[in-house]
């Protein structure tokens, strides 16, 4: 996505900090796949992956994969105890049930309202859903990271998503290279800063009205 | 080995069952958990304007990808087919049609197809054009659902570890992912395993699919295909 390693995983290490004990978390691919990595190693969290695992450890050593253990995105993962396997039914019954507590994906586009806009760009890339919507309607929790900008610079926080809708009114929390915003009611907040940015050039690369909470915390990392 | 039940079968005695313009759904996720030989033989044969149902495409070279490619399906009921570009090429040139179906919802209309549902009721893209057009709805308790017709297929082929000779199927961590639904939808199953065994050598405990479900058992010679995360 044409960003660099280090501002890919101050937007995973940030995300990280919304991972609580016990949670159960389904993570996309790209930068949520980092998101792990900045975890406390004594923190207890199950991985949920679509195609049927609850309890996804990190990638196996090389050498030592094996071909029938791979996330959703088909790569090589491991198991953690207390970890199981499933069919995609159930996968998708806890989803649904809303025992996921927390979603973490990329995106093309957020509406203010957190409409959520991350499967298909008509005439161009149509890729298929996967279980992005059962995912964005259905966990507890739906954290976006994604870049500010797409790549013609044009903002991807938006007032109305321009592309077609995975879900609508389901994002939470939004993290770029730039900020953190959370969406309250309906309404998109300026939550957190990253070093050097200030609210200035967040407003200018963002396609909608931001609401100004008296404290903005400043990110140094 | 006893062939008590006359399910234990060479791969030559079912490919009869595979012809021009069938419905065809397969096992596997992203080509883990697709049956090979299978694959490989229908590939063989040549049939084609198939009717495609399953989780994705795969790619271009693993899976159900290699029988997409050659453009032998004329419809894909799927709910992604990003890994596999010529998928998408095919779609956009109008060679094949595409059919997308949130991924819960395609594993719950094939297990709908396989335990004598005719269609569930869910609240997944209601509000989403592109999986609610053409769709009826209904309104239960107050609140509206969309009904998703369930989805059975002539052959069903499903990928698994382990298989008695009655068709009792163990499978192996994610590479079970649809196959047990898909194991359910067919009028005809065919399951490539990794080892057979003979009825009793399996603990009642871990089968997951009962044999019931299963016609005819073949033995896989393994994946035959390079994954994507393979270096060289």
């Amino acid at each position: 996505m044409g960003m660099g390693i280090e501002l890919r995983n101050r937007i995973a290490r940030r995300a990280s900090d919304e991972i609580r004990n016990g949670m159960v978390v389904n993570l996309g691919i790209g930068i949520p796949s980092l998101v792990p990595e900045f975890l406390p190693t004594d923190m207890r969290v199950m991985f949920h992956a679509e195609n049927g695992i609850l309890g996804m450890g990190p990638s196996p050593a090389v050498g030592e994969e094996d071909e029938n253990l791979c996330n959703a995105g088909g790569f090589p993962v491991t198991l953690i105890p207390g970890g199981s396997y499933f069919d995609s039914s159930l996968a998708f019954g806890m989803i649904r049930c809303g025992k996921v507590d927390l979603t973490i994906l990329g995106s093309l586009q957020v509406s203010e309202k957190g409409d959520l806009a991350n499967w298909i760009v008509p005439g161009k890339k149509v890729p298929g859903m996967g279980g992005a919507m059962e995912l964005a309607q259905k966990a507890k929790k739906v954290i976006v990271v994604m870049n500010q900008c797409d790549k013609a610079g044009n903002p991807k926080i938006v007032s109305s998503c321009t592309l077609p809708l995975t879900s609508a009114e389901c994002v939470d929390l939004i993290i770029t290279e730039l900020a953190v915003f959370e969406i309250k009611k309906g309404k998109l907040w300026l939550k957190e800063l990253f070093a050097p940015y200030d609210i200035q050039t967040v407003i200018e690369r963002t396609g909608c009205g931001i609401n100004l909470p008296e404290q903005i915390r400043k990110i140094a990392y | 080995m006893e062939n008590l039940f006359g399910k234990i079968a060479e791969v030559d005695q079912v490919m009869s069952f595979f012809h021009d313009n069938m419905v065809l759904m397969f096992g596997g996720f992203g080509g883990v958990g697709s049956p090979p030989l299978l694959i490989d033989e229908i590939l063989e044969k040549g049939v084609k304007d198939l009717t495609l149902i399953g989780n994705d495409t795969g790619f271009p070279h693993i899976g159900i990808g290699r029988i997409v490619s050659q453009g032998r399906a004329k419809k894909v009921i799927a709910s992604h087919i990003g890994s596999n570009p010529i998928a998408g090429k095919l779609m956009t040139e109008g060679k094949m049609e595409v059919e997308f179906s949130p991924q819960g919802i395609l594993a719950e209309r094939i297990r709908a197809g396989g335990t004598g549902l005719p269609a569930i009721l869910t609240d997944i893209g209601l509000d989403n054009e592109m999986v609610s057009n053409g769709k009826s709805q209904f309104e239960l308790n107050g609140k509206k659902y969309l009904v998703e017709t369930a989805l059975k297929a002539d052959v069903a082929i499903v990928y698994a570890k382990k298989a008695d000779s009655f068709g009792n199927l163990v499978y192996d961590k994610s590479a079970r992912n649809t196959n047990p639904l898909v194991a359910m939808a067919g009028a005809i199953t065919i399951a490539e395993v990794e080892e057979i065994v003979p009825v009793g050598y399996l603990d009642p405990e871990e089968i997951v699919t009962p044999g019931v479900f299963v016609d005819y058992v073949i033995q896989s010679g393994g994946v035959n295909w390079k994954w994507a995360w393979e270096s060289n």
